[in-house]
């Protein structure tokens, strides 16, 4: 296959696989955790690695291929005499470590690069392992069945392409025999018939068809064109169920279903596809596709994948539009007008765009449960790699979130739960001596919380150790004075400082110090912020704030001079003016003011920013008091223009970033106006 | 500097050979060529930004795209001029960053052969000369011709980043 015709498909292979294995991981550990494989999970896992497995072929990733196929090769082993005596613990490992090698392989056809590791040591290992479960499992099998098996290598996989189960000992069940002819002209009949059998599938056993080769043989079309398609099946199903799922086949001209009494004729047609079967070497790419594309539509009705880009475009031009509805409704040329008629359609259309803002917002809203469910995979590995008992346990994991956040909280999460893991979980051993459940507990939890998302990982293990963290906040000199002034929370807050780390040796998981570094990054640049709380021996509470949504916000407008900023309504207390005698200044010039009982440093915009035409008194101004992380400074400002939804642009990239600002929007005459980084600047503030 | 430019030559497509957009500052011409050039527009109101280096007087709102603006005269530590309806703003692409030049006048497209172009005198390179790439005769004028990746990226705009 060259290598255009494979460009589109690759995206395709690639979306599709990545998520085959994500699901793959989430049925084995759960299969883990309760020491057993059921039925299900082992039908779900074979068909997995049966989709990987074509569709890898296909695209001719063989390495990929070869070993998806031995892990087929095991399951249906598994599914098929349900051996007793099983080692679930190595066959978790053991499939894990595979799909931990499909992984990489999907890593190196994103770099661009071939796919060029070597599945053999994989391989022989399930093999191994199969010949284990064989000896071990003293139940009669099947002497032909086996050798097929062990015969089983790349080239002669299509023989394990039906392996449609048929149990022989169903025959209770009664048998039937449908004929059907399709349409003159509609073509791909072989398909056609195909898509009826795969149909067929889900409820009935034991189906053969003559011709049997229908996908394989080009001229099976012909044939059953002309003679029609003969399927023999048996089902429990009522006579009425079947005809009707038959009958809704697309083109079909003409259907006949009997039921037989004589199970001979079934039985002959079986002898004749078993020679069918060994009798054909290879078959052609394309009915993989088709197998493949028959398999996917079971499982995905109701959604379709859409590209990511056609979203965000999507997203930006729903923005435009909030922006181009705004510069309409409140365009200057309007001003002094009587214009009932005009304000009650624009504010229907106010309420049509709304909806449709929230609409498309929703569309990117993503649950959360993909990242947390991939954690299982973390804690497990390390509770073996570390010797711990640790328990992880998951609440809210169907809240909602920008998917561009989903992307940016994955890692930083990753880190927490290997953080609260490696350093927080005491062994097994110590956690018996302090008196605690000897099995950790890790919580992961997720709530929406007004406008934001609340995110703890809990985990009940020594926690912090204050003095270790001061000392060395010490001796890198990034405090003074002892640390005499310094609260808990400052001091927790240190973490994630980069190359910060209390951890003498540096171990596989953790130690390097910087983990903690990329938390506090990533969750800023989503907007959000972390906060640590810990007690000693109770455990240590990491808390990630983070915004619901990055591109659209809700912003007070001010004016300072001839600039005009923007305040996300969400930071902003109250805001009230200020009488000359109320402003207390300090020695160092620094002006504050009482308000309630508290005072709150007072931060002047045109100073910041050094604005030369704005209001200087105090009186004449507006004060705006602002919060963030529980800090609070009082922001001076010329005047309110007024509350409006904004849709958050970048600076452009040339001009980086900078220091109080986190983005610019455009208001509705088409000017821009700055976004206040609140975080940034209460915290440049507090310094 | 001559092999440079013919590379660049051969690369470009045939209508845009060889052909500059020249713009007036004060007494001097320059030139840029005209595969970087995206549109010219008039002086437009600019959202100033803080904490920039003077020569980059801030942020316009392009039909919804925002691209920053940079004062070509200060950039040349020349002396500021008031703007007016001659002011232009050269929007140019370079290395997929989008940035406004204002200047004081825009003239006419110039075809400027290689052959006429003559590298610039060596002397003084840590003067402002480094954003010239050649210079270019055209009958008896001269037009200094603008290395534009000099101008949008060398250490200036370096030391914006870790501001």
């Amino acid at each position: 296959m060259s290598d255009i015709s494979k460009e589109p498909m690759l995206e395709m292979y690639k979306f599709e696989t990545t998520q085959l294995l994500e699901q793959l991981e989430q049925i084995l550990i759960r299969s883990e955790k309760s020491n057993c494989y059921s039925p299900e999970a082992i039908n779900e896992v074979f068909r997995i690695m049966h989709t990987i497995k074509g569709s890898s072929a296909m695209m001719i990733f063989n390495g990929i291929s070869t070993l998806a196929h031995s892990i087929e090769d095991l399951f249906y082993y598994l599914r098929e005499f349900k051996p007793s005596d099983v080692d679930y613990e190595k066959l978790t490992d053991l499939v894990l470590n595979c799909a931990d090698f499909m992984k990489d392989e999907l890593g190196k056809i994103e770099n661009g690069v071939e796919p060029d590791g070597n599945p053999e040591e994989l391989v022989n290992l399930i093999k191994v392992f199969l010949s284990g479960i064989k000896q071990k499992d003293n139940k009669s099998i099947d002497s032909k069945e086996l050798t097929r098996e062990k015969s089983a290598n790349p080239s002669d996989e299509d023989k394990q392409k039906y392996y449609i189960s048929y149990n022989l000992n169903n025959s209770s069940k009664p048998h039937y025999k449908a004929t059907i002819f399709f349409e003159d002209g509609c073509e791909m009949e072989n398909i056609r018939a195909f898509s009826i059998i795969h149909a067929l599938n889900d409820i009935a056993d034991e189906i053969h068809s003559e011709p049997s080769d229908i996908i394989e043989n080009e001229n099976s079309a012909e044939i059953i064109k002309r003679e029609g398609i003969k399927i023999y099946f048996s089902s429990d199903s009522e006579y009425d169920i079947i005809f009707k799922l038959l009958n809704d086949a697309i083109f079909l001209k003409k259907l006949e279903l009997d039921e037989l009494k004589d199970i001979e004729e079934m039985q002959n047609v079986k002898q004749k596809k078993t020679i069918d079967l060994d009798d054909k070497p290879i078959i052609p790419e394309s009915s993989r596709l088709h197998e493949k594309e028959h398999t996917n539509k079971s499982f995905q009705q109701n959604i379709i994948s859409v590209n990511l880009q056609k979203l965000d475009k999507l997203m930006d031009l729903v923005g435009e539009l909030v922006i181009s509805e705004a510069m309409v409704t409140s365009n200057p040329d309007l001003k002094g007008l009587n214009l009932d008629n005009f304000n009650k359609a624009a504010n229907q259309l106010k309420k049509i765009t709304g909806e449709l803002q929230d609409i498309v917002m929703s569309i990117r809203m993503v649950p959360l449960s993909a990242t947390f469910q991939k954690m299982n995979r973390i804690v497990r590995d390390m509770c073996k790699k570390l010797n711990k008992d640790v328990e992880l346990e998951i609440i809210g994991e169907e809240t909602e979130v920008d998917k561009n956040i989903i992307e940016n909280i994955s890692d930083p999460l990753m880190h927490l739960i290997r953080n609260a893991i490696d350093h927080g979980i005491e062994t097994v051993e110590e956690r018996t001596l302090k008196g605690k459940n000897p099995k950790g507990k890790v919580t992961l939890e997720a709530k929406n919380e007004g406008g934001e998302v609340i995110i703890l990982v809990k985990d009940d293990g020594k926690g912090l150790n204050k003095e270790k963290i001061l000392k060395k906040a010490i001796d890198n000199g990034l405090v003074q004075d002892n640390g005499k002034e310094i609260s808990d929370r400052e001091i927790f807050s240190m973490i994630f400082l980069p190359g910060f780390s209390t951890k003498e040796s540096v171990t596989e998981f953790s130690g390097r110090g910087v983990g903690m570094d990329v938390v506090s990054n990533n969750i800023e640049k989503v907007g959000g912020v972390v906060n640590v709380d810990s007690v000693t021996d109770a455990g240590t509470t990491m808390t990630i704030k983070i915004p619901l949504t990055l591109a659209i916000i809700d912003g007070m407008n001010i004016r300072v001079g001839d600039s005009t900023f923007t305040i996300p309504i969400i930071s902003i207390k109250e805001s009230f003016r200020i009488k000359e005698d109320e402003l207390i200044t300090d020695p160092d010039g620094n002006e504050m003011i009482m308000v309630r009982g508290d005072c709150y440093p007072i931060l002047r915009i045109h100073k910041k920013f050094n604005i030369s035409d704005s209001i200087h008194n105090i009186h004449e101004g507006i004060t705006i008091m602002v919060e963030s992380e529980m800090n609070t400074v009082c922001l001076f400002a010329d005047e309110l223009l007024g509350e409006q939804q904004v849709v958050v642009k970048a600076l452009p990239q040339y001009i980086k970033k900078v220091k109080g600002i986190t983005g610019c929007t455009l208001l509705g005459e088409g000017t821009i106006s700055l976004i206040l980084d609140i975080a940034g600047l209460v915290k440049s503030n507090y310094k | 500097m001559a092999e440079l430019l013919e590379e660049i030559d051969v690369t470009e497509e045939d209508s845009q050979k060889d052909k500059f957009l020249t713009f007036s500052l004060g007494k001097e011409f320059y030139g840029v060529e005209i595969i970087y050039v995206t549109e010219i527009i008039g002086i437009q109101p600019i959202t100033e930004v803080p904490e920039l280096p003077v020569y980059i007087k801030g942020i316009i709102n392009l039909r919804g795209k925002i691209i920053p603006v940079m004062d070509v005269r200060l950039r040349f530590k020349k002396e500021a001029n008031d703007y007016n309806d001659r002011t232009c703003i050269i929007v140019i692409d370079v290395k997929e960053i989008s940035i406004g030049l204002i200047v004081d006048a825009v003239s006419d497209v110039l075809d400027i052969s290689s052959q006429d172009i003559v590298p610039p005198p060596d002397v003084n390179v840590n003067s402002h000369n480094r954003f010239i790439k050649g210079i270019g005769k055209v009958g008896n004028d001269v037009k200094l011709l603008l290395d534009c990746e000099k101008l949008i990226s060398d250490d200036d705009a370096q030391s914006l980043t870790n501001i």
